[in-house]
């Protein structure tokens, strides 16, 4: 026995130094109190301790900056609920929520009843904050902000305008030299809210394109590279000269991309911005009285943002654990008052307060 | 014919020129890869990285001590599921199997070796995370705890098969039965292999990103217990690098420079472990 | 031989099963089988698996799956043409590109090299093979890719812009810098095991070849070379089965575009890249059971190249029979 203890004592004693290197590397220094080295390896193997709940929650890349704020300010509020958000598209949230594995999903795209008919259970949707869809390009040598027809982003995105400098982008934009250069087109790779509302927009500006691709979260793009997540899609763009791409505009403002107008309803050449948003969403509280799924892509007014949109949380109606069902209420409750200011910075525009009045009522119905 | 042969010595000297051109770019392109990363992520190393917790998108910081946890337990899961398997079925093939046996075990571990990861992180999926809702650690763990067998399996049965059977029937003639023979007196004469095999099985599964992102999927906090989605480095460096966020892409280099090291690391030693073995034989 | 270990009244009971049950090489043989078994099992429970969830797609779709170029979540079409057709493609092109090199530095370690050297740089070689796929997607990204499109893929279009297979916008992703990625990944594959089957040839039919006037490159390439082809064959199938289910490599540096396209700048999709890039979000059971299905395709592909690359190469290292 002593001669095995020998042969594997070398070997026991590397894999014992590696947990005990491990484990006096790792001393978390996050905002969140740092247990000692020896606590934190007891924590990361044990079972989860009645203190700290952890829930899970997927889906949408629109509004992953403002959420992942959210969530670390209520960790720092309530040090024990931890909320751990994966931005992997409103296609990814609305599947894992469907196949049980997270506590809430979230989706730029409203379920409609067709969709919810295929879930076992209830859902609540509650919209959270209002966000924009833009053009964003990276053309070496024009810094200008470019103007958009309607009919000038369906032809890119169809494949039939395929060069800057085409008389359609030309036209709207005279003045600009642009380029004889190929567009490259980017789009989502992944099932993604964002697609959503940009082809929504795209469905009611161009018949063409309704009919031959449509609007869903996953459609069957004509051309164009595809990029995981709106964080792909600006890395593609931030990295090939002469793309273009669709993000939601905090994205471009935090990378510095330059981003273009769009021709709204009224004629005007509409940049994405708070105001604009906002005036996007003037009529939409009235409608959200009966059904908070509306689209407002495309909205009249002469200041609105044609490409705007809701982005909702989607919270099943009947929730069997306590714990999870206070802090999902508490976080609501939290997300539709103080949470709203946290919107201004990341360039999103809160809720309109008839409509933030409206989901404080829904919150009851989670039981 | 002095032509004819001069073009032949020609061709000799060019041929080996060409060939030895193939083979320095072949060893060139770790030394590039090797050089890059330690340019780009050596460089942005620093104990912030290797101690906290990421940051909210957009705002820079933070670092991926969760991700280098996480990937320490869900490896730990893949060792201690697959390499007792691999193992012993190794000992199996080795010293009992009879012919059917033995050729159905090794073409499934060969099956096995050759299924892509992205295959194994669909089983584990549809066995693990769908019956208990949960993206894991534990699924995250199988799927690469599947992918460990085969090596270990390999590796145990080819060191077992070189050892003496001399070994044995020494010590059978001393009178012990021949289980606590080969436990005692084959396996550790074949320790060095065996260890080998795992050491390489952990570090092959030590990177592989396909079969975890949709088994232990990611987590932005420390993940506690086995049943919870866990971060891990490779999935990290996936979603940091095809960001557009400087400081997270400046993450990737710096998680790609661990992950390589740690990797690397682990091969040599694996093989300076074999080849210490080789001049005493045993 | 065991008998001693025995105690004496066990003798007398040694055929009954539960006196078997207590003599350890029983019990010894009885675990290791299981595991042996379990091996088995894990391998045919993945088979059904895989099998069973892709039954809805397989019975909607049946054998145009295959030939099918949609890809439509919306109206509920899917085929996996353009999968198929992009592994297939970066495949073969990683191959084009490795297989010279593999071949050639084998040959170079393996017949010109001094043996240490040989041994030292085939060691570093094997250790490229040990790096993450991860991390060549990520080299990828930020160096192969900027290259292609500024350097290498303008001047294949200048020079060979008339053939349909550079032709084009230049993305600088792409079929052709996937099977760039690619074979920087698979070279070590082939080298290696290549280097192993030369190595393996007789010596003296290197020095029948010498004997006879040859010179030393003839030697190799007309004599030691043919000897070793099936070898060499074999370790091309195990390459080309590696690059086939290469997943994070190559979708970070692929396109991700669902076509099927003669240029070779174009960018594409590939089985294992639309797996992991959509398995999470697939809402609907035709969807997510008909990227199952597409795993099972891959499956059964990988399955049958590397039992031919086995039996390729065990013809010529182990089996000794010459095959020409």
């Amino acid at each position: 026995m002593n001669k095995h203890l020998k042969m594997y004592a070398p070997f026991l004693l590397l894999v014992g130094f590696a947990v005990v290197a491990l484990v006096s590397v790792t001393r978390p220094s996050s905002p969140a109190p740092a247990p000692s080295p020896t606590r934190a390896l007891i924590m990361a193997l044990a079972p989860p301790s009645p203190t700290n709940v952890l829930l899970n929650a997927a889906g949408a890349t629109f509004p992953y900056p403002i959420y992942s704020q959210w969530f670390d300010v209520y960790h720092q509020l309530h040090p024990d609920v931890e909320i751990n958000y994966q931005s992997i598209g409103s296609g990814g949230g609305i599947q894992q929520l469907k196949a049980g594995t997270v506590d809430f999903g979230a989706s730029d795209m409203p379920l409609n009843d067709k969709l919810l008919a295929t879930f076992s259970f209830k859902i609540i949707q509650f919209p959270t904050v209002l966000g924009a869809v833009m053009p964003t390009y990276n053309i070496p040598g024009v810094t200008a902000t470019l103007n958009f027809t309607p009919q000038s982003l369906a032809g890119i995105y169809l494949g039939q305008i395929t060069k800057w400098n085409d008389p359609a982008i030309a036209k709207a934009n005279p003045g600009v030299s642009l380029p004889g250069n190929n567009i490259v087109v980017v789009h989502r790779s992944d099932g993604s809210g964002t697609t959503f509302v940009w082809t929504d927009y795209l469905s009611k500006v161009s018949p063409q394109w309704k009919s031959r691709v449509g609007s869903n979260t996953s459609v069957n793009w004509p051309v164009g590279l595809g990029g995981k997540g709106n964080e792909g899609v600006t890395g593609i763009v931030k990295e090939t000269p002469y793309s273009i791409g669709y993000v939601e505009l905090v994205y471009a403002l935090q990378t510095h991309l330059p981003y273009g107008t769009v021709q709204n309803s009224s004629g005007h050449f509409i940049k994405a911005s708070l105001a604009t948003v906002t005036a996007a969403a003037a009529g939409a509280a009235a409608k959200m009285q009966n059904d908070v799924r509306v689209s407002i892509t495309n909205a009249p007014g002469a200041n609105a943002y044609p490409i705007c949109s809701f982005t909702y949380l989607l919270i099943p109606a009947h929730i069997a654990d306590g714990t999870k069902r206070q802090i999902i209420k508490g976080f609501l409750h939290w997300m539709l008052t103080d949470g709203q200011k946290y919107t201004e910075p990341l360039a999103y525009a809160s809720l309109p307060d008839a409509v933030a009045a409206i989901e404080m009522g829904h919150i009851s119905e989670v039981n | 014919m002095s032509f004819r042969m001069a073009r032949r010595r020609v061709v000799n000297v060019v041929m080996l020129g060409a060939t030895g051109v193939c083979a320095v770019m072949s060893v060139l392109a770790l030394c590039f890869i090797l050089g890059y990363l330690l340019w780009n992520g050596g460089h942005y190393l620093s104990w912030d990285f290797l101690t906290k917790l990421p940051t909210p998108v957009g705002q820079s910081g933070g670092g991926m001590a969760n991700a280098i946890v996480g990937s320490g337990k869900i490896l730990l899961i893949a060792a201690v599921t697959g390499i007792p398997v691999g193992l012993l079925a190794g000992v199996y093939l080795a010293e009992f199997g009879g012919n059917t046996m033995t050729f159905m075990v090794r073409y499934a571990a060969d099956l096995l070796n050759g299924v892509p990861s992205i295959v194994t992180g669909i089983f584990a999926y549809t066995l693990v995370v769908l019956p208990f809702h949960e993206f894991s650690a534990l699924a995250g763990g199988l799927a690469l705890g599947i992918m460990v067998i085969p090596v270990v399996m390999r590796s145990t049965e080819d060191f077992l098969r070189a050892v003496p059977g001399t070994l044995l029937e020494g010590a059978l003639a001393l009178g012990t039965s021949r289980w606590r023979g080969i436990a005692t007196v084959v396996v550790p004469a074949a320790f060095r292999g065996i260890a080998t095999g795992i050491l390489l099985s952990m570090a092959r599964v030590a990177g592989e990103t396909a079969p975890l992102l949709f088994t232990s999927f990611n987590n932005r906090y420390w993940s506690t217990g086995w049943m919870q989605p866990t971060a891990s480095l490779p999935v990290m460096i996936f979603t940091y690098a095809i960001s557009p966020y400087d400081d997270w892409q400046r993450q990737a280099w710096a998680a790609g420079f661990v992950l390589l090291m740690l990797v690397l690391l682990i091969n040599i030693c694996a093989r300076a472990l074999l080849l210490r073995g080789q001049p005493t034989g045993r | 031989m065991a008998a001693g270990s025995r105690p004496p009244q066990a003798a007398a009971n040694a055929k009954s099963f539960a006196a078997r049950l207590r003599n350890g090489d029983e019990i010894a043989h009885l675990i290791t089988l299981i595991f042996a078994a379990l091996v088995c099992l894990i391998v045919g429970l993945l088979v059904f698996q895989l099998y069973r969830n892709s039954s809805v797609s397989r019975h909607q779709f049946g054998w145009t799956f295959f030939v099918s170029r949609a890809w439509d979540p919306v109206f509920g079409d899917f085929g996996a043409l353009p999968f198929i057709y992009g592994t297939v493609v970066t495949s073969v092109l990683s191959l084009m590109i490795a297989v010279p090199l593999g071949v050639g530095g084998a040959i170079f370690l393996a017949e010109f090299a001094p043996p240490r050297l040989s041994d030292m740089l085939t060691f570093v070689v094997e250790l490229l093979a040990a790096v993450p796929s991860v991390i060549f997607g990520l080299l990828g990204i930020f160096v192969v890719v900027p290259v292609m499109r500024t350097t290498v893929d303008p001047f294949l279009q200048k020079f060979l812009g008339y053939t349909p297979l550079f032709t084009g916008p230049i993305y600088g992703v792409g079929f052709l810098t996937a099977g760039v990625v690619l074979a920087i990944m698979i070279v070590p594959y082939i080298l290696s095991v290549s280097r192993e089957v030369l190595l393996a040839v007789p010596a003296d039919q290197r020095e029948a070849a010498l004997g006879l006037g040859a010179t030393r490159w003839e030697a190799i390439w007309q004599v030691v070379v043919p000897y070793a082809k099936t070898g060499i064959l074999g370790s091309i199938f195990l390459a080309l089965a590696r690059a086939l289910g290469e997943t994070m490599a190559v979708t970070m540096v692929i396109g991700n575009d669902p076509k099927i396209s003669a240029s070779l700048l174009a960018p594409g999709y590939t089985i294992a890249a639309v797996i992991a890039n959509e398995f999470t979000e697939a809402t609907g059971k035709l969807y997510l059971q008909s990227l199952i299905e597409l795993g099972l395709v891959l499956f059964i592909i990988t399955v049958i190249l590397n039992g031919l690359a086995r039996l390729l190469i065990l013809a010529t290292t182990k089996g000794g029979t010459i095959q020409t």
